[in-house]
């Protein structure tokens, strides 16, 4: 087996998060499909460091694991705050920024 | 003697700046301050001329350099002084008659609250006439024509609270605009053509110019002097002037402002002399002006405004002597020190007779003052004398002169100007002897008509009984201003005569030369006697003979026209009003549809696609995530396409 | 080229993990899309052994499987176990885009990968040849140690930011039990405790109201939840029915005919 299809499944996996980003509303599961996209990544990086025979690839996923366990952090966070103050988790209801 | 120049024009100047910044201090002490400081003033001309007058005949001319003015670059202008033989006799003139034009003032407004700012302005007035005649160049000669413009705008409309005064004002500062705008394109084809605006070098070498030049400067100087001078076609601005305070009006006919477009062209007598179609353009507008003026005079009830006239016709004799070049430099200048004289003293007059008459202007309602007013009577009668060429009276002399230097222009063209001069003599015998019987002689027209016949007149009558005026001599002050300049109009013309002293003063500035007159001098002279004699004659019997009706009658179609000042206004109205009107609507015309058409498009096109495009922001977070998603994708297709090309 | 068990491994967990990420993307719960997602992971954590990353493989299952999803399912909880999404879309033509979009993005990135020249394949052996986390350590404490530091100040910042957020500041005193038994009381509320259901022996049940004294039933008595279930059960009639039924049949046995009735 040639290790790309790890790639090709990197990127389905990454397409269907961003699918998941713009169908969903639930801003959880919005957040979870974020994640699925920075796993999808992470496999990618994986699978580059496998390629190329250096860690540099994992350093970086190790990285994105870590900037992504911060985000985690934040976003659920403000998505608490949301919640307690509109009552809804839906990111079609905090829709005040337009005209 | 130089450091004497620049006080010449220094001390009026300060004159006006304590006067008008002095404050309500200085209201009772005011007027005898400016009066002080013009008399001043014209003792130092009068140090300067006697100065003048002991050194050679061709070393009469002093240059002081103040200050280097402008210095840019190539550009240079220094503000100096220069005094010869004619900026000193304008000196004099200036200062002397303007000197007892504010000691007659003095009397005159003693009763207007604000007598102290009616002294800032005259002594205004009087330093910007003389920075515009003591100026070496063009360019200081400008502030001077400038400063003179914004002095006559404040005295015309110095009794502000009267709509016609103020409009006046305004009239004449506007008409003078024009001719401003002239000078100063006069001014800068100078500064291209010469590369300075000092008379020494343009004058120098005027005739190194070409013809064009000198012809587009020339006429640029002309419409300049008829903005100044009020000659036709910007005469319109002199007969509403009369809505200032007399004095004014004595100051702006006799000593300053109109003489000083005569002043213009005669100190650039050697642009004049080498553009021939400029100087026709001169000896036109004086003839025609002379006329015009004439006309205008004779048709004129307001005794101010039939003055006013009067002036308009001198001025065009005067423009005209300047316009005949050498021949005529000497007695344009000669006649204006003259009308300087007799019109002075007879404005003043005016002023005493109206200040006696309750401010009456209307010389159907005088009649028989002479027995009330014997002193205004005689100095009146003199002036009246002098400016009809009464022999051996001022005018005589200098008026003759110019008649003569009209003929002795020469062919075809002599003849025409020569008439016309001698027109003009004709209808200025008319016209003023029309003033002096219509107000000294025949029945007291200011008493209430006893006229049971007339019941309609009655309610009239009796209105006008109730402020009646007492016609009295007006006091010392005023008077005395009055015999000093009826003395000079008697003297000065044969004073200058005697033995050519004033043509051989003034010809080393201006130059001179006597023409070859197809007439003899007597012929002329004895012409203008009899043309004189006709024109007394005629209005005697108008006038004097048989009673003046107090409302003026119908009068024919030359009559009616005359009173309209011979449609100047109406003239000016349909070609510049009602053209500007029309220019001005065609303009926004396009404004509104073309101009403000493609901004509003513009602005509604921007509006409208923003309009649309606004509702891509619909708030939701999701839609951008798609844009943005969009957008990567975008990005990724040009990536791979820049890759696989 | 790989083994055939790393293949077969492949395809086998690799249809588990587009499984696992279509269900976290349509499944109506956020509960199970939170579970779908947690087995991808776990499933992309054996991916990474499989690539040779063993730290991260187990980073994977520790931190995100472990720590991560459950914060998700900690929230998923606060917010509401419940309720489920409705999928239908409500801005016009966001499906359409967004699938658009991602089937273009999608197609993309395949085609850039197969343009890739990816042949060469080197393989982690040397690289983690004294471990795979000596290897990492190495590479982070020297050539990364910047990042590694900032991505510290990061962590500490993000759990600043998440107490700021969620904190809440009290701007008044509590209630003492005092002003809470006042309250009650101007509440108009019920002030002694609640009766207690089923006082009858033989209906000795939770789901049985009290009876008041006119034989009605007190629905007070019965608990909020069965209440708001629609789970009470009414015994009053049926209760005199009974009793009904009793003294007749013992009126029966002692023959006491015609006494009443």
């Amino acid at each position: 087996m040639n290790p790309v299809n790890y790639l090709y499944l990197a990127a389905l996996l990454f397409t269907i998060g961003a699918a998941g980003v713009l169908i969903r509303r639930n801003a959880i599961v919005v957040f979870m499909c974020v994640e699925l996209m920075l796993n999808a990544c992470n496999l990618a990086f994986v699978t580059f460091a496998r390629m190329h025979g250096n860690l540099d690839g994992q350093i970086i996923a190790f990285f994105t694991m870590v900037v992504a366990a911060a985000e985690v952090v934040i976003g659920l966070a403000i998505i608490l705050t949301i919640f307690r103050s509109r009552h809804s988790a839906s990111v079609d209801d905090a829709s005040l920024l337009k005209l | 003697m130089e450091n004497l120049i620049g006080l010449l024009v220094l001390v009026p100047l300060l004159g006006a700046g304590v006067l008008l910044c002095g404050g309500r201090r200085l209201d009772r002490a005011g007027h005898w301050i400016g009066t002080l400081v013009a008399a001043l003033s014209f003792v130092i001309g009068a140090v300067l001329f006697a100065g003048l007058l002991g050194r050679a005949a061709d070393d009469r001319e002093l240059d002081v350099t103040v200050f280097s003015w402008v210095p840019v670059g190539g550009f240079h202008a220094d503000a100096g002084f220069q005094l010869d033989q004619l900026s000193v006799t304008f000196v004099l003139l200036i200062t002397g008659v303007g000197s007892l034009i504010h000691l007659y003032s003095v009397g005159y407004m003693a009763h207007d609250e604000r007598r102290r700012r009616f002294f800032g302005y005259l002594n205004l007035f009087l330093a910007a006439m003389l920075l515009l005649v003591l100026a070496d160049n063009y360019l200081l000669l400008y502030v001077g024509w400038e400063g003179v413009g914004l002095a006559s705008y404040l005295l015309i409309g110095f009794w502000q609270h009267k709509p016609s005064a103020a409009t006046a004002a305004k009239k004449a500062f506007l008409v003078n605009r024009v001719g401003d705008v002239g000078l100063s394109i006069a001014v800068m084809l100078m500064f291209t053509t010469f590369g300075t605006f000092a008379f020494g070098p343009v004058l120098d070498h005027a005739d190194r110019a070409g013809e064009g030049r000198l012809t587009a400067i020339g006429l640029m100087l002309l419409l300049a002097a008829c903005g100044k001078s009020a000659q036709v076609p910007l005469q319109s601005w002199l007969g509403d002037a009369m809505e200032g305070p007399t004095p004014v009006s004595a100051l702006i006919h006799a000593a300053t402002m109109v003489t000083a477009g005569v002043y213009l062209i005669t100190r650039s007598a050697a642009i004049f002399d080498a553009a021939p179609v400029a100087q026709a353009a001169v000896v036109a507008v004086g003839a025609v002006t002379l006329l015009f003026g004439a006309i205008v005079g004779c048709a004129k009830d307001d005794i101010k405004k039939a003055l006013a006239g009067s002036t308009m016709s001198q001025i065009g004799y005067m423009v005209l002597a300047a316009g005949l070049g050498p021949l005529g430099y000497v007695f344009a200048i000669m006649h204006l020190v003259t009308h300087g004289f007799f019109k002075a003293g007879l404005f003043l007059g005016a002023g005493s007779v109206m200040h006696g008459m309750n401010d009456e202007v209307d010389m159907r309602r005088y009649g028989g003052l002479r027995k009330y007013m014997p002193v205004t009577f005689v100095t009146f009668g003199l002036g009246y004398l002098a400016i009809i060429g009464f022999p051996g009276l001022s005018g005589f002399f200098s008026k003759d002169k110019i008649i003569e230097a009209a003929f002795a222009k020469g062919g075809t063209e002599g003849w025409i100007l020569g008439g016309a001069a001698l027109l003009g003599a004709a209808i200025t015998a008319y016209y003023m002897t029309r003033v002096m019987v219509l107000t000294f002689f025949g029945e007291e027209r200011w008493r209430p008509a006893p006229s049971p016949d007339e019941p309609s007149a009655e309610p009239a009558a009796a209105a006008h009984e109730g402020a009646m005026p007492h016609p009295h001599e007006s006091p010392k002050v005023m008077t005395i201003p009055m015999i000093v300049l009826a003395a000079g109009s008697v003297l000065a013309g044969g004073l200058f005569s005697i033995d050519d002293a004033f043509v051989r003063w003034l010809s080393p500035v201006t130059g001179h030369e006597e023409g070859n007159s197809p007439v003899g001098a007597l012929t002329v002279t004895a012409a203008t006697m009899v043309v004189m004699v006709l024109g007394v004659a005629l209005a005697w019997f108008q006038y004097g003979r048989r009673p003046v009706p107090v409302t003026p009658p119908r009068g024919s179609l030359l009559t009616r026209a005359a009173r309209r000042d011979l449609l100047q206004d109406d003239i000016n109205h349909i070609v510049l009003v009602r053209g500007g009107d029309h220019l001005v609507r065609g303009l926004a015309r396009v404004d509104h549809g073309l101009v403000d058409g493609a901004v509003n498009g513009t602005a509604a096109a921007v509006g409208g696609a923003s309009a649309r495009l606004r509702r891509l922001q619909n708030g939701f977070a999701r839609s951008y995530a798609v844009s943005m998603f969009g957008g990567t994708a975008v990005l990724i297709a040009a990536t791979l396409l820049m890759r696989a090309v | 080229m790989t083994s055939t068990g790393e293949a077969v491994q492949f395809w086998v967990l690799a249809v588990v993990a587009v499984l696992g990420a279509l269900a976290t993307v349509l499944m109506r719960k956020a509960v199970h899309s939170a579970l779908s997602l947690a087995g991808t992971m776990i499933v992309l954590a054996v991916f990474y052994l499989a690539n040779g990353a063993y730290f991260l493989g187990i980073v994977q299952i520790v931190v995100y499987t472990g720590a991560v999803m459950m914060l998700f399912l900690f929230v998923v909880m606060l917010v509401g176990v419940t309720a489920a999404d409705s999928l239908k879309e409500t801005i016009r033509g966001q499906r359409l885009l967004a699938g658009l979009c991602v089937l273009g993005f999608g197609v993309l990135l395949g085609a850039g990968i197969a343009n890739a020249s990816l042949h060469r394949f080197d393989g982690l052996g040397q690289a983690n040849a004294g471990g795979n986390v000596q290897g990492l350590a190495a590479l982070i404490f020297t050539k990364y140690v910047f990042a590694f530091e900032i991505t510290g100040a990061l962590l500490i910042t993000a759990a600043v930011g998440a107490m700021v957020l969620t904190h809440r500041e009290r701007t008044e005193r509590a209630a003492t039990q005092r002003e809470l038994a006042e309250a009650r009381v101007r509440g108009g509320k019920q002030l002694p405790p609640l009766p207690a259901p089923g006082v009858y022996a033989r209906h000795n049940a939770v789901d049985v109201p009290a009876l008041l004294p006119d034989g009605t039933p007190a629905e007070l008595s019965v608990n909020q939840t069965l209440r708001a279930r629609g789970q009470v059960r009414d015994v009053s009639a049926e209760a005199l029915a009974d009793l009904a039924a009793l003294e007749q049949r013992s009126e029966d046995r002692l023959e006491r005919k015609g006494k009443k009735r």
